[in-house]
């Protein structure tokens, strides 16, 4: 019994771990490649270029590591995230659609920007993996 | 679906935990299990099924 205890808990705690490094390298590379050209190579291209082709390595390792942690949860926790999941890609699509349908027929007066979209999409998923979480409690 | 885990649970004072250790799932599962909120997978019942030493259709009754 404990064998199959310490596997479950023990791979879970690592792949959660694992998935916490890589985003928080993605994060850090994204930093490095929106502040870089301005504050440390003076808009050098070679760099710019190599800066956001490490953002890019980063973000695949933290989605492998995503999908290495949902494939190892169990069959409840792997539901709750998938039905959260398709909530906020749903809202997502529509709501970040409009959002571009707003700016392009000039009904509000700024830019649509893109981290409008991230900041949607990221609530949205918060907002399901919390009343999914009560449901079956 | 209805079910008898909690019984079978208490009868060999086993907690949700010891149980969710047993299966290799989380305890929210199990508590969910035995609330009827989630329906297991087949491959789960039979892992529970074993573990109790009993059927499926001893463990779960499946009501419309």
């Amino acid at each position: 019994m404990s064998a199959t205890k310490n596997d479950f808990k023990a791979q879970t705690h690592k792949n959660t771990v694992r998935l916490a490094v890589w985003t928080g390298a993605w994060v850090v590379s994204m930093a490095l490649a929106a502040f870089g050209p301005k504050f440390v190579w003076n808009e050098n291209k070679t760099l710019s270029v190599l800066a956001i082709l490490l953002n890019v390595s980063m973000g695949i390792m933290m989605i492998l590591a995503n999908r290495t942690l949902i494939k190892g949860m169990d069959e409840l926790q792997r539901k709750i995230q998938i039905d959260a999941m398709a909530i906020s890609l749903g809202v997502g699509v529509v709501g970040g659609l409009a959002y571009s349908l707003l700016d392009t027929t000039n009904v509000i007066p700024w830019d649509a920007e893109i981290s409008f979209l991230v900041v949607l999409i990221s609530v949205t998923y918060m907002i399901g993996i919390f009343v999914n979480q009560k449901r079956y409690l | 679906m209805k079910n008898r885990l909690k019984v079978l649970r208490a009868e060999r004072d086993f907690t949700q935990g010891d149980l969710a250790d047993a299966l290799g799932v989380s305890r929210q599962t199990v508590n969910a299990i035995e609330k009827g909120k989630f329906d297991p997978s087949l491959p789960l019942a039979f892992k529970i099924a074993s573990l109790f030493g009993h059927s499926i259709e001893e463990i779960f009754q499946y009501e419309n």
